[in-house]
């Protein structure tokens, strides 16, 4: 009984060693991807943060109205928060590289659907990049031009716009994402549909006289608009 | 050779068919059929009149018209000598010879109007033809004289000068941009008093042409719209001989809130941008130096004229309370602070005085050469703080003379030049 439960126990230390040889090396090359992977992200890190500080990133961000957002949400600066993303990702990547080593058949499912979402995760930040972009120039181009022909309420036209706009890029970065997809759709169509119908209403009662006044203005002959004023600039 | 794409071939025919030319006359137009006529008479007669023996030609650079324009400029080309023709005595009280052909050629050189590119195919024109001077006149200036042809070619022709630019009569507050901004901006930063450093007529010599012509970069957005101040600006900053010459009474057209926008994108969109290339030469200019200039001087005009004070109030107050974000990333918070304190004046007591406005005009400078947001913005955002600046020149001026007006400006230009140190530490600190 003794000797029995001594081969057992030695089996099973000498099975666990075996094991534990067998894994070591992968546990060693894991420890070494992931610390090469520490550091070229690093690396990827200074680089990127490099060029963005070169190609001025800060000062389209601050265009884009990027940097507005994220001062207000208490985030570091744009160019900062893009040289940190790409050293995660990066070193993320390599660790879960390293995992793969390790020959866990549960993991390797995991770890081949991350790497097939980085892409679509770097779409979702463009359009929101560009989005954002847009929405800030059109609705300033909107805003600028509202002043200067004497529009009244030129600057909540311009918020309509940035406001339009950025929820259209952010639904389709959800779409890009896969996140709730049906439901975001569903949402932003009713969203903008109940916007279209509530300003087509507040235009059509509100504005009726103004645009009475401003069809007069255009189709009745002898009406003409006022001048804003008789000076030549030049 | 850009200029071998930018001239047709149809078009280069014609210009070898004239062969060299003494005098070349441009000028650009677009739908402006109801007021070409008389001032292709005014030029015809002006040449004939004043250098019957020299050989001229009308180049006509058009935009596109669709209501006959070109057609109008080419029919009035002098094929033979003229003589007696009954049809010039009523109009101008004089006969007209030619001793000369005097040809006219049209040429479209795009479908829709753009004032550089029009000034280059005129100025590749006079390149091609060797032509000794090069006058451009607006083809809706419709109070052209034939005296103007003389005054503004003979400096160029007669007294080797480069650019000869024009002095008008005005009536008392038109041209409020050029006394308000472009002259005293030109004046402070360049140190030339140019009165009217975007000419709708001018002259140059034929070398002003051909290195005019090679030196800008016509690609360039600021190129193609507002070519005019640059070629004051290439004028002035480099070897050439300039003066002024006074021509006579000068009446715009009607103007609407987009000729406005337009207007200001042509001049002070050109004249922000030639900022950034000259800045070694206007930033060690420290004081102005006076223009020769040629000619009588005369009075502007006293006609009263309708202006609604009350709604360019409205508009100034309304541009700076719904233009403050855009404010914001151009001025200083100084600047803003005091353009919203000027902003409640009512318009009895309402005053934008010459140095907030010197300095809202540098920092909106400074901005621009920053690219803080987009350009165009820039200069766009600048419209309603130059109708905030209008109504208080109207109010400043209302019941002044003609030296009060004279001495206004003056000064206006000496708080530009006095506050000229004040850009140059804008222009390095801004961030």
């Amino acid at each position: 009984m003794k000797e029995i439960i001594i081969t057992e126990l030695t089996q099973a230390l000498q099975d666990l060693a075996r094991g534990f040889a067998h894994y070591l090396p992968r546990l060693i090359v894991m420890l070494i991807v992931a610390f090469v992977g520490w550091v070229i992200a690093y690396l990827l890190k200074v680089l990127v943060r490099s060029i963005l500080r070169l190609t001025r990133f800060s000062k389209l961000s601050e265009n884009s109205g990027a940097t507005q957002l994220l001062n207000q949400a208490a985030l570091p600066s744009s160019t900062e928060l893009l040289s940190r993303f790409v050293f995660w990702v990066a070193w993320v990547g390599f660790i879960l590289l390293g995992v793969s080593v390790l020959g866990i058949v549960g993991l390797q499912d995991y770890i081949s659907r991350f790497f097939l979402f980085l892409p679509r995760l770097f779409v979702a930040l463009l359009i929101l990049f560009f989005g954002l972009l847009a929405a800030n120039f059109v609705s300033r181009a909107v805003l600028l031009a509202g002043v200067n022909a004497n529009i009244r309420s030129s600057r909540l036209l311009s918020i309509s716009i940035r406001f339009i706009i950025s929820i259209f890029a952010l639904s389709m970065v959800f779409e890009v994402l896969g996140v709730a997809e049906q439901t975001v759709l569903i949402a932003f169509g009713t969203a903008f549909g109940a916007v279209m119908l509530g300003l087509a209403i507040a235009f059509g009662i509100g504005g009726k006289d103004l645009a009475r006044e401003f069809l007069e203005r255009r189709l009745v002959t002898g009406k003409k608009e006022e001048k804003e004023d008789e000076l030549s600039p030049l | 050779m850009a200029e071998e794409t930018l001239l047709t071939d149809d078009f280069l025919r014609q210009l070898i068919n004239v062969g060299e030319v003494d005098i070349l006359v441009g000028l650009p137009t677009h739908n402006n059929a109801k007021t070409v006529e008389p001032v292709i008479q005014a030029i015809q007669a002006g040449i004939l009149k004043c250098f019957p023996r020299e050989r001229a030609v009308i180049i006509n650079a058009d935009g596109g018209s669709q209501d006959g324009t070109p057609e109008l400029v080419i029919g009035a080309s002098i094929d033979d000598v003229k003589k007696d023709d009954p049809r010039d005595e009523p109009r101008k009280g004089s006969k007209v010879y030619a001793l000369r052909t005097f040809p006219s050629i049209s040429t479209r050189y795009a479908r829709s109007p753009e004032p550089g590119t029009a000034l280059r195919t005129i100025l590749a024109a006079a390149d091609l033809l060797r032509a000794k001077a090069c006058v451009v006149v607006s083809p809706d200036s419709t109070t052209i004289e034939p005296d103007w042809l003389q005054r503004l070619v003979r400096p160029v022709y007669h007294d080797n000068f480069d650019l000869v630019s024009p002095i008008y009569r005005r009536q008392k507050f038109e041209g409020v941009l050029m006394r308000n901004l472009l002259y005293p901006m030109t004046r402070a930063l360049y140190g030339y008093g140019i009165r009217e450093p975007y000419a709708s007529e001018f002259a140059i010599s034929g070398r002003l042409a051909t290195d005019f012509l090679a030196k800008e970069n016509w690609d360039d957005e600021w190129c193609r719209t507002g070519a005019e101040i640059g070629l004051t600006i290439t004028a002035i900053t480099g070897t050439y001989r300039v003066c002024q010459s006074f021509l006579g009474t000068k009446t715009q057209p009607d103007r609407s809130a987009s000729d406005l926008v337009a207007a200001m994108r042509r001049t002070v969109g050109a004249l922000f941008w030639s900022l950034d290339g000259n800045f070694s030469i206007w930033s060690t200019i420290a004081r102005s130096q006076p223009v020769p200039t040629v000619g009588t001087p005369s009075e502007v005009m006293p006609e009263p004229v309708r202006v609604n004070r009350k709604r360019l109030q409205e508009m100034f107050a309304t541009g700076v309370a719904e233009l403050e974000p855009v404010f914001r990333s151009i001025l200083s918070a100084a600047t803003l602070a005091e353009l919203q304190r000027i902003a409640t004046l009512e318009v009895s007591a309402f005053n934008y005085p010459a140095d907030v406005w010197a300095k809202t005009v540098f920092e909106f400078a400074a901005s621009y050469h920053k690219s803080v947001i987009n350009r165009d913005h820039i200069v766009q955002a600048l419209v309603p703080l130059y109708r905030g600046r209008t109504l208080s020149f109207l109010l400043e001026n209302r019941d002044a003379s003609w030296e009060d007006i004279e001495k206004n400006v003056e000064s206006l230009c000496d708080e530009f030049e006095r506050l000229k140190p004040y850009l140059l530490e804008v222009w390095a600190d801004r961030k």
